[in-house]
């Protein structure tokens, strides 16, 4: 048994290390996928302190939305300026109706307020595309297909380029938003705000339009998730499950932190990837849907902020 | 108006701590005992009792449990539906194990079970706070889950995979199985969810409850004052699961007949935390509200197209169904984020006054 669970593995690690690299290139590229629903979140818990439930549907529905619309006979070029559209729309909607009248409240109301919104956008996102799942159209967009197979160590490792294409994405969309935040006016009017509501409303920033932009950002990124995910599987509304683990993601990498979605989305693909192949068949198949959880469990009972949190120092 | 408690006078302590201090909330109450007891079975038909109030009743304890964690302890949980399986399953196999035994002693007793892994899955609550202690209880939402359907012995190896509610008695009578009637049932479920309400606002009162409600307002301060955290949440983490366990049992073997894992999937943790915040967070009387709200509401939404006579397809009901409760939820939220709870409250208030606006 503790051969099983200590040695073994890593004899087959050591004896097949093209497997290995493979394996690790899929935890690699699953640990981006994370990541990148990851950053919706932490784009919005940072500015407005709502944990976005929504997000995972957010995904969902502008992948639909993209899809939808190349369905009915818009080019693709257009499709991806439309849906861009309608995510300014949803954002503007969402504060309109839904965040401007929460101001103030406690954070777990504005958490329920996004659970309703994410059961709205179900609904009206099935009525409108269909519950059945669709092809993202990939090959439209200009993305790349097949693979390139290298010949590491005698062996095969197989690349996609699909893969690739998803790697470079996120990390444009990072340094983008990095840069965002770091260097531009409203960059740093969302800092602001991230920091304290009534401070920055002093100075003269506008919290209903930091908090439209905010949610913009988060489509724009919903976008990007949406049709990387819908590229390498098919557009479904199952995809939201996988929302849920960014959750694990965010607990690693702390709230409040671009870098540490990107580090914990990466922990969470590494981990979860090399736990099923190599130490899964212990325990059955089928861990995936519960190892990320215990390996933010684990993190947080040595750092109960996550790796960059914010510290945040309690007075009675 | 007839709701005054003008000249009733507390003379000593014992009158001034009851539950209901007021005469009207006391005949108010004894009323409604007395239609859940008696005019709903009478007059009440088998599917009423089947899909309305069985399934009310039982949603309506695990919402107790859940709002007993959230709403008093402020510890947020995602894992009830997990916590409801964990009694559900092990009713399955107590009842299996002794076949002879009352099965409403093992429904209560599989909530023990429910409780320990309540309090194991809590234990990480005692370091992280908030939105981080979401991802223990969705731990063990998916872990449990994924238990539900690996672990072959807690389904007796069967091919489905799927636990059936066996033919058991309790006082002579069938009340699971294919050959219980609803109305024995019905007597069941509701005895032990108004005994079991009862229990849970003794306890909230007492010096427990009262221990919980500090952690939940600080619990910093709370310990500087004595309560001890270790205790106080890991009780509640007990409590509450012992509550969602027994509704987990109920569920199984006295309203589906037979479960799957699907049944205490993450959704359905969701719809209990929708009937405590709807109903209002921190409120007994909420949690009855909020379930009858978030059950009652889809079956009249999808009546209603065939009431009026509208030709809509099931799919678009279904769908209208969802944006709906969205909606709600969200509507609800932004008019009274205590739930309806505090609805009810205000309007007692109002009633109390009247016709003046204010005394």
């Amino acid at each position: 048994m503790l051969y099983n669970i200590l040695i073994d593995p890593f004899v087959q690690m050591g004896s097949a290390p093209d497997f290995f690299l493979q394996v690790l290139w899929s935890g690699f590229v699953a640990g981006t996928l994370y990541s990148l629903i990851a950053l919706g979140f932490v784009l919005i818990f940072k500015a407005s302190g709502v944990f976005n439930f929504a997000q995972g549907i957010m995904v969902v529905f502008a992948a639909l939305t993209l899809v939808g619309l190349y369905q009915a006979g818009v080019p693709a070029w257009a499709a991806l300026f439309l849906t861009v559209g309608a995510m300014f729309v949803l954002a503007w909607l969402v504060e309109r109706i839904v965040l401007r009248n929460l101001v103030n409240q406690e954070e777990i109301i504005l958490f329920m307020a996004t659970i309703g919104l994410n059961y709205f956008l179900i609904g009206f996102g099935e009525y409108v595309f269909g519950g059945e799942p669709k092809s993202m159209i990939a090959a439209e967009l200009g993305l790349p297909t097949g693979s390139t197979t290298f010949e590491p160590f005698d062996g095969i490792l197989i690349i996609e380029h699909l893969d690739v294409a998803a790697v470079i994405m996120a990390i444009i969309l990072v340094t983008a938003l990095a840069i965002f935040f770091n260097k531009t006016r409203i960059g740093r009017a969302l800092r602001a705000v991230a920091d304290d509501h009534q401070a920055a409303l002093s100075v003269g920033i506008s919290l209903n339009q930091i908090w439209v932009i905010v949610w913009f950002a988060a489509g724009i990124v919903a976008l990007a998730t949406g049709i990387m995910w819908g590229a390498k599987s098919d557009v479904s509304f199952a995809l939201q499950i996988v929302a849920l683990k960014a959750l694990p993601v965010l607990i690693i990498g702390g709230f409040t932190s671009i870098p540490g979605a990107i580090i914990g989305g990466l922990v969470i693909g590494f981990g979860e990837k090399l736990f099923e192949i190599y130490w899964g068949g212990l325990l059955g198949s089928g861990v995936e849907g519960w190892f990320a959880y215990v390996i933010a469990l684990i993190f947080l009972l040595f750092r109960p902020h996550g790796l960059f949190g914010e510290k945040i120092i309690e007075r009675i | 108006m007839f709701y005054r408690e003008v000249g009733q006078f507390k003379t000593n302590y014992s009158s001034d701590s009851q539950v209901f201090p007021i005469l009207q909330d006391k005949i108010g109450i004894f009323a409604m005992l007395v239609v859940a007891f008696v005019f709903v079975p009478m007059f009440g038909s088998e599917f009423f009792l089947n899909s309305i109030m069985i399934p009310f009743l039982i949603f309506t304890l695990a919402t107790i449990g859940l709002n007993i964690l959230v709403g008093y302890t402020g510890q947020l949980s995602l894992g009830t539906g997990a916590f409801m399986g964990v009694g559900a399953y092990s009713c399955y196999k107590l009842a299996t194990i002794f076949p002879d035994v009352n099965i409403i002693i093992m429904v209560l007793l599989s909530g023990f079970f429910s409780a320990g892994v309540g309090i194991l899955f809590g234990l990480p609550s005692l370091r992280i706070k908030g939105f981080y202690l979401l991802v223990s209880t969705l731990a063990a939402q998916f872990f449990l889950e994924w238990c539900f359907i690996r672990v072959e012995w807690l389904y007796n190896y069967n091919d489905s995979g799927a636990i059936d509610s066996l033919q058991r008695s309790a006082f002579g009578y069938a009340v699971s199985g294919g050959a219980a009637n609803s109305h024995a049932q019905y007597f069941v479920v509701l005895t032990i969810v108004v005994v079991m309400t009862w229990v849970a606002s003794n306890l909230i009162r007492g010096r427990i409850g009262r221990s919980w409600m500090m952690i939940r307002d600080m619990d910093i301060a709370a310990e500087l004052m004595g309560v001890r955290p270790l205790f106080a949440k890991l009780s509640a983490f007990a409590v509450s699961s012992f509550y969602c366990g027994v509704a987990g049992a109920l569920m199984v073997f006295f309203w589906l007949g037979s479960a799957e894992v699907e049944s205490f999937d993450i959704n359905h943790s969701f719809l209990f935390l929708f009937m405590a915040i709807i109903g209002g967070l921190g409120s007994l009387i909420g949690c009855y509200m909020g379930a009858a709200f978030i059950w009652i509401l889809p079956i009249i939404i999808r009546a209603l197209p065939s009431a009026l006579g509208l030709d809509i397809n099931a799919a678009t009901v279904e769908h209208i169904n969802f944006m709906m409760i969205g909606a709600m939820i969200i509507f609800f939220l932004i008019v009274e984020p205590h739930g309806l709870a505090r609805l009810w409250q205000i309007a007692k208030e109002k009633l109390r006054t009247w016709p003046f606006p204010y005394s």
